[in-house]
């Protein structure tokens, strides 16, 4: 059918420009690896994410690429669709001759794309997606998730909640499936280290559809000693600012996840909460003592002339991931690259991580700390970094959460 | 007490630029017909306008300066589009215009996109407003009280232009009948050029007046478009009092539902939508509306024949060359195409209903959606074979589709419309949140193919056998008594009433067989992608099979599937480049001011003009 | 012989107005029977009752012995009731043979057929009844482009496609041309006389009501103030009176007649 060629006449007028990062010249054919993620809906997470992969690319390639050839990533934007993505994955492996699919934000799109890689026998490393599923309950052996889990992130902000003398909680967090499981395992954690914690309060807003006001009411009708914070994003700005303006923050710990990544402490401005424990991602703080951590932040301030997001990094770990998979399996078999990838041991900025065996999951970890105003910006203090092999439950729990292989 | 009172504070604040982009969209939808879903962009717009404004201006007088400009900058923008792209399609059928709409929606939001960036702005707070008052102990913050005070206002402006004005006198008199404003010697154009002036600037100065308690993201429009239309309906389409009543209703109970029902966030709403159009099936204060009732229903629909021998043998033709597909194209054409046809079976069953029948749905992927939740549910938890769940699948929608029908059918045209909007709405929330059983927005995975099918080949021809076995079905009940009696009931009840013909039991039927369609193709589609997420119940879902009934032409018995191949194809092409919102925005305002009778309707009419087609007699 | 159509004591309320008090009539086999009077006496509410749209505030209408008050319209049609309408009611989007079609898949109950092609059903029955209108050729043509009489006459053949035994026409010459009106009604009348079914019909122009009408009925103000043959209703004063400046136009008649 010609159908193709009529398209592209019809359409060629409104082409306006294309995506795609072109090797530098190398020997032999480059390597390509498909990377799908919501280019337009997420624009503010993905293009940090895609320039990260972009420094690391031009990195690896500079430094004479893998197995000897150029690694080339082929960005594709899914719109957010979860089938939208499984059609573009397939086209990518079928017809593209990428060796391996990586990408998503969103954790539908991820578990999707997951799905369909353990079906196909195609390897599939979901960088950014959160959800604690992809790696336990509908885990499986084609599926590698670099990211800092949801459990791993609550977990972290529940072992700093513990050492407070508050006892009454309440939580707010989007009513989908992450802000779910973000409270479930702050729970869940929290109640272990402290039995005697009562949570006083849950609300869910539907995702960036906050009524800010009213769930400032909400929770201060509870009268709850600490907050525990999973919005992100409009919602979170919002809340903020309520929360402010009516006092609710005032005399009470609020427990931020993610609430420190330059994503969504940027925006804020002046406005940015003070005293939130959070996770986050502190570059602005890096000296020459963090090694590995400055200089990635230097390259990238250089490459783009800008600051990077908690995506950036995550983008450039992934790529480092790839090529380090790809140069250990010698070869761009799906199944030498699965092979490679269980035990993987990748020197990334944050440090040296590794893809666990029983279930697949990076142990990088997070920033964890305090934020503050400098300089009429929200930025992140005395924060530490926490290995993420020290917040995942026993092997012995990892097994029975993961479907047998 | 006091909380009582600051909670209905909060609620009738957040009412306020709910109120405004209502009220906009209502005096659109009045005056000129046209369901306006590019609202929301508008809204959007106020606030980046308003945003950056409010960078330069400075001080009081700038901030609140900053609004009013961004209401009037918005307001020119509606002109804009409303000259360029609504006026060469208001004679098209009706409804037709809101694919012009969408188009629009996609272009701002490339076109935000390229201007203020991918970043959330926080919007900046009112000077001199940024504290709380107490009342009775309760924190109410002042820019809270100003909108309290500044809704009232601006719709008291409003009832005294519509109602003590000339022009409001033609508004009003054209919102009864279009055809007096024209014998009064008024411009129509112009008239609908400064309604949509009025009513873009409003949903602009909403826009700008929630910054200070929000900002501006390129979500903003859908996420109040939904919001905006359930006030309007409530209301009743049209009326003023009415979108403020309800803007007040809509707000101050999601208030208390957020404090005594956290969960109930997402439905709340629609809820309540369903409730008063169950008691008042034109929303509290609105009037009877009849689908077509203004004369907004283009030329008049052609008689349907079967399709003659040269038609015959070239669909045959093109049905031979698809069903050899995989023996001369790769792996992903295969693929491609098979989302292709279950799509178009979709588009093609929500295209019966609304051609033959004229039921338009706003929430036809209820079914489509449903179809494929309740075979993945049979497989993940009775692990039933594939075999066996693409019976339930269709089944299990047309048993949705004979309750949903049953309570929609009691409304007709636009309340009709967004009754079904809102079953759609509460069958997705149901996926969403009932997370135990479907995996909430995390879905169901892992729903694969019985083996001899999970090749991609294999189950492209599994698809094309139902697919277009469909779509043939849907065609031939078109040309059957059953086909003739929905056009029947929907050219004049009255008349087929008097015949014998139960209306109502007909487009019920109707509705059911669409719904059983759209069942086996979301039933083809989730084991064609091994998992389903709630998005395929949302109503952009929904949307996009209308925009693509609407763009193959509705009029013409092929539209559906036509428009659906069109819109897929071209969309799996566009996503390639980096702004391809912005060409498939335009793209599709092109096909509509091009061939407002849709892709069909136009190539047919230009098949006669050249002499490839018989022109029939009558329709010179 | 009993009568095909038999009113007792109809009434109908808006309120506390009675639009129709107290009606009552019989309407026998083969009859042509006018029902008339001036604007707001109750022929519509009247004929609204009998053709089902408006159910009544008392009293029984019975067709063939049958009470029918109150019963849905397309149920009333079912027992053998066909009706025209004022304002035209066809099926634009479909031929004129379909128009008839359309109605014969009703009456013989193919409504919910999907497996044989519409347009090929009961045509010849259809053509036949076009036949008796005089519109069979233009059956193939697109009803929306139809003049208003030819959707007149198309009307009264979908009318007949269910074998009525009672026809109920609502000013059936309303907005056609004066020789168009006389030559409906001749129609309408000899349709009546070949296949022997009864006509109850409201009507303004007083020369198609003189020239076809068996019977008349006069209302007014909701009640039957006459009901006889053409000479005694022209001759009634009460109707005369009724009719203001209506002496006049009788005269006229009787002078056209004499």
């Amino acid at each position: 059918m010609n159908r193709k060629t009529f398209l592209n006449s019809v359409i060629g007028a409104f082409a306006l420009g294309v995506t795609g990062f072109a090797a530098s010249a190398q020997s032999g054919e480059p390597i390509k690896v498909g990377e799908i993620n919501h280019y337009k809906r997420m624009a503010a997470f993905a293009e940090p994410y895609k320039q990260g992969i972009e420094l690391a690319l031009e990195e690896i390639n500079a430094d004479g690429g893998v197995l000897d050839r150029p690694l080339e990533f082929i960005f594709r934007d899914d719109q957010g669709d979860p089938g939208e993505a499984i059609k573009i994955a397939e086209e990518l492996m079928t017809s593209e001759g990428t060796v391996m699919i990586t990408g998503s934000i969103l954790s539908n799109v991820g578990l999707a794309i997951s799905s369909v890689a353990a079906e196909k026998g195609w390897v599939y490393l979901a960088a950014e997606p959160l959800a604690d599923a992809l790696t336990w309950s509908q885990g499986n052996p084609w599926t590698f998730r670099l990211r800092t889990s949801t459990y791993m992130q609550a977990a972290m902000l529940a072992e700093q909640a513990a050492k407070t003398d508050a006892l009454k909680y309440a939580t707010i967090a989007p009513n989908y499936a992450y802000g779910k499981d973000a409270v479930a395992a702050f729970k869940e954690v929290l109640t272990q280290l402290k039995p005697e914690v009562e949570f006083v309060g849950e609300q869910w807003p539907a995702l960036f559809k906050i009524d800010a006001g009213a769930e400032v009411q909400a929770l201060e009708r509870s009268k709850p000693d600490a907050i525990y914070n999973v919005t992100f994003g409009p919602d979170l700005a919002k809340f903020v600012r309520e929360g402010t303006t009516r006092g609710l923050f005032d005399g009470r710990t609020v427990y931020g996840l993610l609430s420190g990544e330059p994503e969504y402490l940027e925006p804020l401005a002046d406005e940015a909460p003070e005293g939130w424990v959070v996770t986050g991602y502190p570059w602005y703080d890096f000296t020459e003592e963090d090694g590995a951590n400055k200089l990635f932040v230097d390259g990238y301030q250089a490459k783009f002339d800008e600051t990077p997001k908690l995506g950036s990094l995550v983008g450039y770990m992934t790529a480092q991931s790839i090529a380090a998979a790809i140069s250990k399996a010698g070869s761009t078999e799906s199944d030498a690259i699965r092979m490679a990838f269980e035990g993987l041991d990748v020197a990334t900025p944050v440090g040296d991580i590794t893809f666990r065996e029983i279930d697949n999951q990076a142990t990088m970890g997070a920033f964890v700390g305090k934020t503050m105003l400098k300089d009429g910006a929200g930025v992140m203090t005395d924060w530490t970094y926490l290995d993420g092999a020290d917040y995942l439950p026993s092997d012995e729990e990892v097994t029975k959460l993961r479907p047998a292989e | 007490m006091g909380l009582f009172i600051a909670q209905i504070l909060t609620g009738l604040a957040n009412a306020g630029a709910l109120f405004m982009v209502a009220s906009g969209l209502s005096l659109i939808f009045g005056v000129t017909r046209v369901v306006n879903f590019a609202h929301g962009s508008f809204y959007m717009l106020g606030a980046y306008v308003g945003y950056s404004l409010m960078q330069v201006l400075p001080g009081m007088v700038g901030f609140w300066g900053a609004i009013l400009l961004a209401g009037l900058i918005v307001g020119v923008i509606g002109v804009i589009v409303e000259i360029c792209v609504l006026r060469p399609v208001y004679s098209a059928p009706e409804l037709f215009q809101l694919v012009a709409t969408f188009g629009v929606i996609l272009v701002i939001q490339d076109l935000a996109l390229m201007i203020w960036g991918p970043t959330d702005l926080l919007g900046p707070r009112a000077p001199g407003l940024k504290g709380v008052i107490r009342i009775m102990g309760e924190p109410v913050p002042q820019y809270d009280i100003a909108l309290i005070i500044i809704t009232p206002f601006v719709a008291f402006a409003l009832w005294y232009l519509i109602t003590k004005t000339r022009v409001g006198t033609l508004v009003r008199a054209a919102t009864q009948d279009r055809e007096m404003v024209g014998a009064l010697g008024v411009n129509q154009a112009w008239l609908f050029t400064g309604v949509f002036f009025l009513g873009c600037a409003l949903a602009g100065l909403g826009g700008a007046l929630q910054l200070p308690k929000g900002g501006a993201d390129l979500l903003m429009d859908f996420s109040i478009i939904g919001s905006v239309f359930v006030v309007v309906v409530i209301g009743g389409m049209g009326s003023l009092p009415g979108a403020y009543l309800a803007a007040v209703i809509i707000s101050v109970l999601n208030v208390f539902g957020v404090t005594y029902a956290p969960q109930s966030t997402l439905v709340l709403m629609f809820v309540v939508m369903v409730i008063v159009l169950m008691f008042r099936p034109f929303g509290l204060l609105g009037k009877e509306e009849i689908a077509g009732e203004h004369g907004q229903t283009g030329e008049p629909e052609r008689p349907i024949k079967p399709a003659g021998n040269r038609v015959r043998m070239l669909v045959t033709a093109g049905l031979v060359l698809l069903a050899l597909l995989p023996f001369y194209s790769g792996n992903f054409a295969v693929v491609l195409v098979t989302d292709i046809m279950i799509f178009c079976l979709f588009a093609a069953s929500l295209h019966f209903m609304l051609g033959q029948g004229g039921l338009v749905s706003f929430g036809h992927a209820a079914f489509f959606g449903g179809g494929a939740y309740a075979a993945a549910l049979f497989v993940t938890y009775a692990d039933t074979p594939m075999e066996l769940a693409l019976v339930l699948a269709p089944i299990c929608a047309g048993l949705a589709a004979v309750v949903i029908g049953w309570v929609c059918l009691r409304s007709t045209g636009v309340y009709f419309a967004m009754l079904t909007l809102a079953f759609g709405q509460l069958l997705w929330s149901l996926a969403f949140q009932w997370g135990d059983v479907t995996g909430g927005d995390d879905g169901l995975v892992n729903i694969w193919p019985s083996d001899w099918a999970s090749d991609n080949d294999v189950y492209y021809y599994l698809a094309f056998v139902f697919c277009i076995g469909g779509i043939l079905l849907l065609r031939q009940a078109a040309h059957a008594p059953f086909g003739y009696a929905m056009r029947a009931a929907r050219d004049s009840a009255r008349q087929a009433e008097a015949m014998g013909i139960n209306t109502k039991r007909i487009q019920w039927v109707a509705f059911t067989f669409a719904g059983i369609m759209a069942g086996l193709a979301g039933g083809l589609f989730v084991f064609s992608k091994g998992s389903i997420f709630p998005n395929e119940l949302e109503t952009a879902r929904s949307f996009d099979a209308l925009i693509v009934v609407f763009l193959g032409g509705v009029k013409t018995l092929a539209g559906g599937w036509v428009g659906g191949a069109f819109f897929e194809g071209v969309k799996d092409y566009l996503t390639r480049f980096e702004y391809w919102r912005l060409a498939l925005g335009l793209l599709i305002i092109f096909v509509v001011i091009l061939g407002p009778e849709g892709i069909v309707g136009s190539l047919r009419k230009a098949g006669e003009r050249i002499g490839l087609l018989k022109t029939p007699e009558d329709a010179k | 012989m009993s009568p095909i159509l038999s009113v007792r004591n109809l009434s109908r309320n808006f309120g506390a107005i009675k639009a129709v008090d107290d009606v009552s009539f019989d309407l026998a086999k083969g009859e042509l029977l006018a029902l008339i009077g001036p604007n707001g006496a109750g022929k519509s509410t009247c004929f609204n009752m009998l053709m089902g749209q408006l159910k009544p505030s008392s009293g029984t209408v019975q067709l063939m012995g049958k009470n029918i008050a109150g019963m849905q319209p397309r149920k009333i049609w079912r027992m053998g009731v066909g009706r025209t309408f004022q304002i035209t009611a066809t099926y634009a989007s479909m031929t004129v043979v379909e128009n008839v079609q359309m109605a014969l898949m009703s009456h013989h109950k193919r409504l919910y057929s999907l497996t044989k092609f519409a347009h090929k059903l009961y045509r010849d029955e259809a053509l036949a009844l076009l036949d008796t209108v005089g519109m069979a050729d233009q059956a193939e043509r697109h009803c929306a482009v139809l003049a208003y009489g030819d959707l007149k006459r198309l009307e009264l053949a979908v009318a007949l496609a269910n074998d009525p035994i009672l026809l109920l026409m609502d000013e059936p010459t309303a907005g056609m041309a004066p020789r168009e009106r006389i030559a409906l009604m001749q129609l309408t009348a000899d349709i009546l006389d070949q296949r022997g079914i009864s006509v109850l019909f409201t009507e303004h122009d007083m020369d198609v009501v003189f020239a076809h009408s068996h019977r008349i009925m006069v209302l007014n103000r909701g009640q039957l103030i006459a009901d006889g043959t053409v000479d005694e209703i022209r001759n009634n004063p009460q109707v005369q009176e009724v009719y203001l400046g209506g002496g006049t136009l009788f005269k006229a008649q009787e002078n056209a007649h004499a």
